[in-house]
């Protein structure tokens, strides 16, 4: 069997496992917040942080709850690094700088994982599995919660009502994210990942001599890391690393973890509205892009262009040899197109195109089928837009869902659009222009570029990938890409809520012969179309100067 | 305005407890209960997949190590290391670190070259590797061509410690560890074709060869 082939049965085994899944996880989590009862431990929960999660807020307490929770996050997680020398169960790791650990901390709660610090040197037990994986599992449940929180604007009823923060993140958490990361972790540990809390011991080796290892809680973080669409290794290498991804199998489930919420919430939004094909017409658009994309990295990188890889005589560099080219490509646009930024492969070693399609994956806005949340608000905005345009074309007040698109939803929807890219190409600019972080590179020409292109469209996207060679442990890029991070999360945040706020207030319309049908294939096109068009204009000029020069070189 | 300072600050105390009582249950009740399934039902794995030969361990069958032979100035720390030629040899590991904080430890830190495919000093990198492949690999009535050398033989992983080679590098080795070693080629070349993992399943991954299992297996034949 050809290489090629392998790649294809491996696609496909994937989309049958994500459609098996689809209709069982999507009703789940459509019950999980819809539900008016209170298991006893979330009852119990509810009652320590203080809050009652019947009372519904309207949109600006919702914001105010995320907000209040991601902050109480960053502090949190920033004195745990700082006080690292000083915690028991740290293996005597010393304690992480200010601006490093501020870094850190931003780029976890804000769902990126962006990471400036080599894991198995520098984190000790204590803050891998008692902050940043906890941050794994929370702000993810922070993510549906606001996706969560604008489908409902969509089906509510002038009452404004978004439900309530605390109920939604427990929820999420109790309910969804930690069973599923229970069986997976085990999953993994029966492929070959470690889950132990050894401290850093002596292990030897076939030419005699022994080597020292770190331990830990590597299966129980990797399964949230992917599942909550993280992405921020236990180990540097991340899920290239043997004990993070040991076999071809457990990369199969590890990009299956990654897809499977944000793709299933498309059938929870159609239920939660009462529509479950406007939530069909929502997958398609993710999975045409997805499909369409992974066709395309499977070419550039079987097709192996470049010097280096030409002369080699394959794509190889910065692939493991049980994944292949092809068990590498899937997973490079499973990461990029959500918010991931898990990397079983390193990006910055593939051709020129292939870089390129990683980039543009996450500056499409990571919405096919994007991070868990994210992708389903990041995507309802572009259909939001969408019908707008279509709107425009033939004079009428777009709606959508039944919900009028008026001057206040689309100067939301463009404020949502306008902030991510306004992020990537300031800070890039900034950054090629100032003489000190161009040292950073590893490369030069048009890939050193890209380079720092890539990391702030990573962190400004909240992805976490990056194009490894560059140095970003400097006082600049800890500064502005933990900026990015947080910017690039919790200002679109603000707005969706608002949008969500403003959504729920209205009174239905109901459906007329004018209207568009939003749940056809032709609204698929037209938004398809939206997404590639809003993308290609703001992006080209940037993607030109750097994986475009490089591939067409 | 002492309203908003206070309902801020009772927000923050909410969030804040939110905050612990979730870090209770995923930070140290979820890893607790992993682990100790793990170490219940697969303890060898959930260590480490460790693995043994003439009764010491040897490594991990998932972690790739080097084989070469000793340093020839021990105090040198700039000296390029040999590759040991009777023993098969894993992929270059270009990326491979050592800790540059937290120094009271060696620790190897796991990690790619990022070069890019036009990256002036990947490709000397690739040259120089298939010269070596190609000098190192020929036997007295054997001299690979270099388009015998596949792109794994050539190429750092993902990791530095990737533990399998491609079946192509391994065939490209078998003449010169069967000379090196005293043994017959058709043996060694057995020993290698029965230590290819195929793709699980038929279609998941790439066929591939564990370096350090079929090394403590050719050691083993070399004593006999």
């Amino acid at each position: 069997m050809s290489p090629l082939l392998a790649a294809v049965l491996q696609l496909l085994a994937l989309v049958a496992a994500l459609a098996l899944t689809y209709r069982p996880l999507g009703d789940h989590m459509a019950r999980v917040y819809s539900s008016t009862r209170h298991l006893r431990v979330e009852k119990w929960m509810y009652k320590a942080v203080g809050a009652d999660p019947g009372t519904g807020m309207r949109w600006p307490a919702y914001l105010r709850g995320v907000l209040a929770f991601s902050a109480a996050g960053v502090l949190f997680l920033y004195l745990l690094q700082r006080l690292q020398g000083g915690l028991p169960g740290s293996l005597g790791f010393s304690s992480i700088d200010p601006d490093q650990a501020f870094n850190t901390a931003a780029s976890f709660v804000a769902n990126t994982n962006w990471q400036s610090y080599y894991g198995e040197q520098a984190m000790g037990h204590v803050v891998q599995t008692g902050g940043l994986a906890v941050q794994n599992f929370v702000s993810a449940a922070v993510g549906i919660a606001v996706a969560i929180a604008l489908v409902r604007g969509f089906a509510h009823s002038r009452n404004g009502e978004l439900g309530n923060f605390w109920a939604d993140l427990v929820r999420g958490v109790v309910r969804i994210l930690l069973p599923m990361s229970v069986i997976g972790a085990v999953v993994l540990v029966a492929c070959g990942a470690i889950q132990n809390f050894a401290g850093i011991h002596e292990v030897g080796q076939f030419s005699g001599g022994t080597q020292q290892w770190n331990g830990g809680a590597v299966a129980s973080q990797e399964v949230i890391k992917e599942l909550g669409t993280n992405g921020g290794g236990y180990f540097n290498a991340n899920s290239a690393h043997p004990f993070e991804n040991p076999t071809p199998f457990s990369n199969l489930f590890e990009i299956f973890l990654i897809l499977v919420i944000p793709f299933a919430l498309t059938r929870t939004f159609g239920r939660m509205t009462g529509s479950l094909r406007q939530g069909h017409a929502i997958l398609a658009t993710m999975g045409t892009i997805w499909i369409g994309f992974t066709a395309l990295m499977m070419w550039t990188e079987f097709h192996h262009g470049g010097p280096a890889l030409d002369l080699a005589g394959g794509a190889m560099e910065g692939k493991e040899t049980r994944f292949g080219v092809g068990g590498s490509s899937i997973f490079a646009v499973a990461t990029t197109l959500t918010s991931t930024g898990a990397v079983n492969s390193f990006h910055s070693s593939f051709t020129g195109f292939g870089g390129g399609i990683t980039m543009l994956g996450m500056q499409l806005g990571e919405i096919a089928p994007g991070g868990v949340g994210s992708g389903l608000y990041g995507m309802l905005i572009m259909a939001v837009v969408a019908v707008f345009i279509a709107g425009l074309m033939v004079g009428r007040t777009p709606e959508y869902l039944g919900k009028k698109i008026g001057t206040r939803e689309i100067k939301l929807a463009a404020c949502y659009i306008l902030i991510t890219p306004a992020l990537v190409l300031c800070f890039t600019a900034a950054s090629t222009a100032l003489p000190t972080p161009a040292d950073s590179m590893t490369n030069s020409g048009a890939h050193g570029f890209s380079e720092i292109l890539y990391a702030f469209t990573s962190g400004a996207n909240n992805n976490g990938s990056a194009f490894a060679g560059l140095n970003a442990d400097t006082q600049w890029f800890n500064t502005t890409i933990g900026l990015a991070m947080l910017l690039g999360r919790f200002l679109p945040m603000v707005f969706v809520l608002a949008l969500a706020g403003s959504l729920a207030g209205q009174r239905p319309v109901p459906a007329t012969a004018g209207t568009l049908r939003t749940e056809k294939p032709l609204f698929t096109g037209l938004l398809v179309g939206t997404i590639m068009i809003i993308a290609g204009l703001t992006y080209f000029p940037a993607l030109a100067l750097g994986p475009l020069a490089e591939g067409l070189a | 305005m002492n309203n908003s300072v206070s309902s801020t600050a009772r927000l923050l105390g909410a969030a804040l407890r939110a905050l612990l009582v979730l870090t209770v249950v995923t930070g140290l009740l979820y890893p607790l209960a992993v682990t100790g399934v793990a170490q219940a039902f697969f303890n060898g794995k959930a260590n480490g997949s460790e693995v043994t030969s003439d009764g010491e361990v040897a490594g991990s069958s998932l972690i790739g190590q080097r084989y070469d032979l000793p340093k020839r100035d021990s105090g040198d720390d700039e000296e390029v290391p040999r590759p040991d030629l009777r023993w098969f040899q894993p992929r270059p590991s270009g990326g491979l670190g050592t800790n540059s904080v937290n120094t009271q430890y060696s620790l190897i830190v796991s990690g790619a070259t990022n070069r890019s495919a036009d990256n002036p000093e990947l490709l000397q990198w690739v040259k120089d590797a298939k010269k070596a492949a190609v000098a190192d690999n020929r036997t007295k009535d054997y001299t690979p061509r270099p388009s015998d050398v596949p792109a794994d033989a050539v190429t750092s992983s993902g990791s530095g410690l990737d533990p399998h080679i491609s079946p192509q590098y391994a065939e490209l080795q078998v003449r010169r560890v069967a000379e090196k070693n005293g043994l017959p080629v058709e043996q060694v070349q057995r020993l290698a074709e029965n230590h290819t993992d195929g793709r699980v399943l038929g279609f998941m991954g790439e066929p591939r060869v564990n370096v350090l299992q079929l090394n403590i297996a050719l050691k083993e034949l070399a004593r006999k």
